[in-house]
């Protein structure tokens, strides 16, 4: 059944007629086409699917569109400013060899950034319990968690 | 010191920007216009007769486009015995048998018509154990080979043999001996991005194919060969790749849903996709094969090797994949770690009911290292001498030739295990038995190509543009580890640019020279020769068109000035974009002036050049004998370890990793391929297993299948030792899978001295310590 809904997606207003049994994610990816924001399970265990709702980052793949009405989304294609200069965050990632295969980098970045917008100077165990639902093949976090430090510390 | 400009350097990836905007395209991303979504039914069970396929209802679903089974399909077979086909007739081998397909206007339709599909099957035998199904009278997997000639047991017909020197003869001679059995099990690649293909025919049935593949080389001959057995002679295939969400060697070979979507577009005229879900990707993508190791090594009093003796058995299951080839890489351990004069090894690959394996981070080297370098520190145990010291005396050196005939050229063997002896404070901490604990391990990898195909080639093309920007096509493909990269960054060392001027274009086989593929470490070592091979050539015509090069330039106050390059290409270098003459440096020209001036003048040229890298190694002969690679990587990995003796739970307190890796082109790229590699090499020790129960998988997702999480984050140490190889690219060798190679036995070697007990299986959980530390308790008070 289809609903109307309302909400900003990175900083637009977005008004859109959904299936109430969508996820975020299904809106986003296939409705929308933003696929910068990956699907790596669909079932809410690694974290590459994560976005920001009202500024906590959340898994888009278990997040019911039903419940965006009013609130503010933040992906991953929202996080550059408005001329195209990158994130201190993203800066930080690809500086510091955060990013191999990249397809858990949106969803990691997204939950550094709720974590920062939270907590600007996190130690090390906040940094890794934060992305502790993120699941990277690649990297062994140890890069990730150094980026995530250097974008705290202006670095 | 040589001054280098972009060699050495912490050179952010190539793809970074893209990868941290959402920008870069993976398989899950892509679409083509008028896009079927495939669909496909596996076997419900492990060993079974089909009696009857019935699609009618699922044909009749709104939305359906195509449905397939094996019986609507020409004879196609693929894999490395030519086994295996892409939809099953008669019967199924294992869970991860494909049975029916359907192509559907979306994902939801297509499932839907999964479910409408009825398959009736009868229940055949089967056997799981690779050991039960040796024996006589076991349920035949294949009753007959590719050719249709009768097979008479599960064993594989694969010769895995290698022999030198006299193992008896030494053994009698041996002052200590230490034997074990040791056994592996499932681990799996875990990609975040999974599998996914897109077929697509124009109408000359033309064949285009989006992969993540490794082989877009190899993929495209046998897609091509496909396309002949369905009566498409004279078809031709392209492979596009997209951003490739990990391969860690699970896109080595071409598979069943890749097939299925050629036949499903071939069949309803449409581009079909195929993606896997996460489910999928874990049951029904190959693993890592298990093995059972027994093994024997032996030595003098003063702990020098005198032989090794190793048996094997893998659990093929139900079909060849490159995994069935693994032995012919556990060889290279077997026979060339540490100086050890007398080897035997034999392996068997038995086909079974369960998943069928192939080539993962190692290709075989982690298992086979596991059992060498546990049974090493049993044997140095036996022989009353330190593990250290045991692996030094045995250490192999530059110069060498070993048993099975690898010329040794550069090796960093010695400083690794000194330079971790001393890192991990081993004299203080060894051999104390208080629940904490230090091991090492080594390891020998192919880090100069391997010649396992007839070619271990790469071809480049680099192509300068009017101004001064290079574009280098290779046949390279980068999986995430860097290639993209470090190609921009030789060639930009070579022709005397900036990185940032050099663009690797590295993803179509329409536009890219061949190469082998992106397999046992040798992306750096062959890619860059071949892209340095190219850019000296080219670098040669820019010199040339140089040479006597007359510029105009004007002062601030107007005044014009006569500039002119060195009549001899000999006298001039390029250097940060310039041409200049060797005898005045005050004399150069802008590359881009030089080659603008080029393409606007009578007779002028394109600056383009090709070269095909081929490096100078042998296939492995009929005894399994020949130098496999240029050249060979080096490293020792040690670990300090506190078992808790209440849980059984390991903590990881130090981790260090020692890599000769000839030279770091780029040491913060180098860097993340060791800690990965060591995340990974830690979950196969401690934590990783794909379980199956009579051949169905039981942990198919992220909550039972145990990756390492920030949470667990190893606290590696690299320590690089550089002994710039003389035919490496500036001196480098592979790094892509030696990291994961003796995490585990190091691991392993700690827990025994942490408290005295030895797990000979991985992986080693809490529940296997606490069992053994019990039994050990238990025979204490008896």
């Amino acid at each position: 059944m289809k609903q109307k809904l309302s909400f900003t997606l990175n900083g637009d207003r977005v008004e859109t007629e959904v299936e109430v049994h969508w996820t975020l994610l299904h809106l986003l990816r296939v409705h929308l086409e933003l696929t910068g924001t990956k699907e790596g399970c669909g079932k809410g265990e690694c974290g590459a699917c994560t976005v920001m709702v009202d500024d906590k980052a959340v898994n888009s793949c278990l997040y019911p569109v039903m419940e965006l009405e009013g609130r503010e989304v933040l992906t991953i294609e929202g996080l550059a400013d408005a001329e195209g200069n990158l994130h201190p965050i993203q800066k930080a990632f690809v500086e510091h060899g955060a990013v191999q295969c990249g397809f858990c980098t949106p969803g990691m970045v997204m939950s550094a950034k709720a974590l920062l917008d939270e907590n600007s100077k996190p130690s090390e165990e906040e940094i890794r319990t934060a992305i502790a639902g993120n699941f990277c093949r690649c990297t062994g976090y140890i890069q990730i968690i150094e980026a995530i430090k250097a974008a705290s510390q202006g670095r | 010191m040589e001054e280098f400009t972009s060699i050495g350097k912490r050179i952010a990836k190539g793809d970074a920007q893209d990868k941290v905007t959402g920008r870069a395209a993976y398989m899950d991303d892509l679409k083509v216009p008028g896009m079927l979504y495939g669909k496909i039914l596996f076997s419900k069970f492990p060993h079974a007769k089909i009696l009857r396929v019935d699609t009618a209802k699922a044909e009749k679903l709104m939305g359906v486009r195509a449905v397939l089974t094996g019986r609507d399909i020409p004879p196609i077979r693929f894999g490395f015995l030519k086994d295996n086909v892409p939809l099953k007739w008669g019967k199924v081998r294992s869970y991860r048998d494909e049975v029916a397909a359907v192509a559907a206007i979306n994902p939801d339709i297509a499932e839907e018509a999964l479910g409408l599909i009825e398959v009736e099957y009868e229940a055949l035998p089967a056997v799981f154990d690779p050991d039960e199904a040796m024996q006589e009278g076991a349920p035949l997997i294949h009753e007959v080979d590719a050719r249709g000639n009768p097979m008479e047991s599960n064993v594989l017909p694969l010769p895995w043999k290698l022999v030198a020197g006299d193992v008896d003869k030494a053994k009698r001679e041996s002052a200590h001996i230490a034997e074990d059995r040791l056994k592996t099990t499932w681990v799996t690649h875990i990609c975040m991005g999974t599998m996914g293909i897109i077929a697509e025919f124009d109408l000359r049935n033309n064949l285009t194919i989006y992969a993540n593949t490794q082989i877009p080389y190899l993929a495209q001959r046998d897609y091509n060969d496909a396309l002949v057995a369905m009566g498409l002679k004279g078809s031709k295939t392209r492979v596009i790749q997209p951003t490739i969400g990990g391969g860690f060697g699970s896109k080595l070979d071409t598979y069943g849903q890749d097939y299925i979507a050629i036949l499903l577009a071939h069949k309803t005229r449409k581009p079909v996709k195929i993606q896997f879900t996460r489910e999928e990707e874990f049951f029904a993508t190959s693993p890592r094969q298990p093995t059972i190791i027994n093994i024997a090594q032996g030595c003098m009093k003063d702990g020098r090797l005198t032989f090794r003796d190793v048996s094997m058995i893998l659990d093929n299951g139900a079909y060849a994949s490159w995994g069935a080839t693994t032995p012919s890489v556990m060889m290279m351990p077997i026979s060339s770690l540490y100086k050890v004069p007398n080897v035997r090894y034999i392996a068997r690959c038995v086909y079974t009911n369960n998943t069928w394996s192939q080539a993962m981070r190692g290709y075989g080297n982690p298992q086979a290292t596991f059992g060498i370098e546990s049974n090493l520190d049993h044997l140095a145990e036996q022989a009353g001498i330190d593990p250290v010291e045991m692996r030094l005396i045995n250490s192999n050196i530059p110069g060498e030739v070993t048993p099975q005939r690898f010329k040794i050229t550069s090796c960093g063997l010695k400083e690794c295990i000194e330079k971790v002896a001393e890192s991990l404070d081993w004299e203080s901490k060894h051999g104390r038995r208080d629940g904490r604990g230090v091991g090492m391990a080594s390891l020998i990898h192919v880090g100069g190509g391997a010649r396992v195909y007839k070619s271990d080639g790469c071809g480049t093309i680099v192509k300068v543009d009017d101004f001064g920007t290079v574009d280098v096509f290779t046949g390279a493909t980068d999986i995430g580890q860097g290639s993209d990269t470090v190609i921009a960054q030789v060639v930009a060392e070579e022709l005397g640019v900036r990185v940032e001027d050099v663009n690797v274009v590295d993803h179509d086989t329409e536009v890219c020279p061949w190469d082998v593929g992106v397999h046992a470490s040798r992306t750096t070592f062959v890619a860059c020769n071949s892209a340095i091979g190219a850019a000296k050539k080219v670098k040669e015509q820019i010199l040339e068109l140089a040479a006597g090069y007359v510029d105009i330039e004007k002062d601030k106050d107007g005044t014009k000035r006569e500039i002119k390059l060195d009549d001899d290409p000999g006298n001039l270098v390029i250097r940060d974009r310039e041409v200049y003459s060797k005898r005045d440096p005050e004399v150069k020209i802008p590359i881009g002036k030089i080659l603008r001036g080029s393409h606007y003048r009578t007779g002028g040229k394109m600056v383009m050049a090709e070269y095909f890298y081929d490096p100078d190694n042998e296939n492995l002969d009929r005894e399994f004998k020949g130098n496999l690679s240029m050249t060979y990587a080096y490293g020792t990995h040690g670990v300090e370890v506190e078992v808790d003796k209440e849980t059984g739970k390991v903590k990881i307190l130090k981790y260090v990793a020692a890599h000769d890796v000839g030279r770091a082109i780029n040491p913060m790229l180098l860097e993340g391929q060791i800690y990965g590699a060591v995340s990974m090499g830690v979950g196969y020790g401690l934590t990783e297993q794909l379980t199956f129960d009579k051949g169905e998988c039981m942990n198919p997702n992220f909550r039972d299948y145990k990756v390492l999480t920030a949470k667990d984050v190893i606290p590696v140490e690299p320590i690089i030792v550089e002994t710039v190889d003389k035919d490496g690219p500036f001196g480098a060798k592979g790094i892509g899978e030696p990291g994961c190679v003796p995490s585990a036995p190091a691991i392993a070697n700690a827990i025994y001295d942490a408290i005295g007990i030895r797990i000979n299986t991985l992986p080693i959980t809490p529940e296997k310590i606490l069992k053994a530390l019990r039994e050990k308790e238990g025979k204490k008070s008896e």
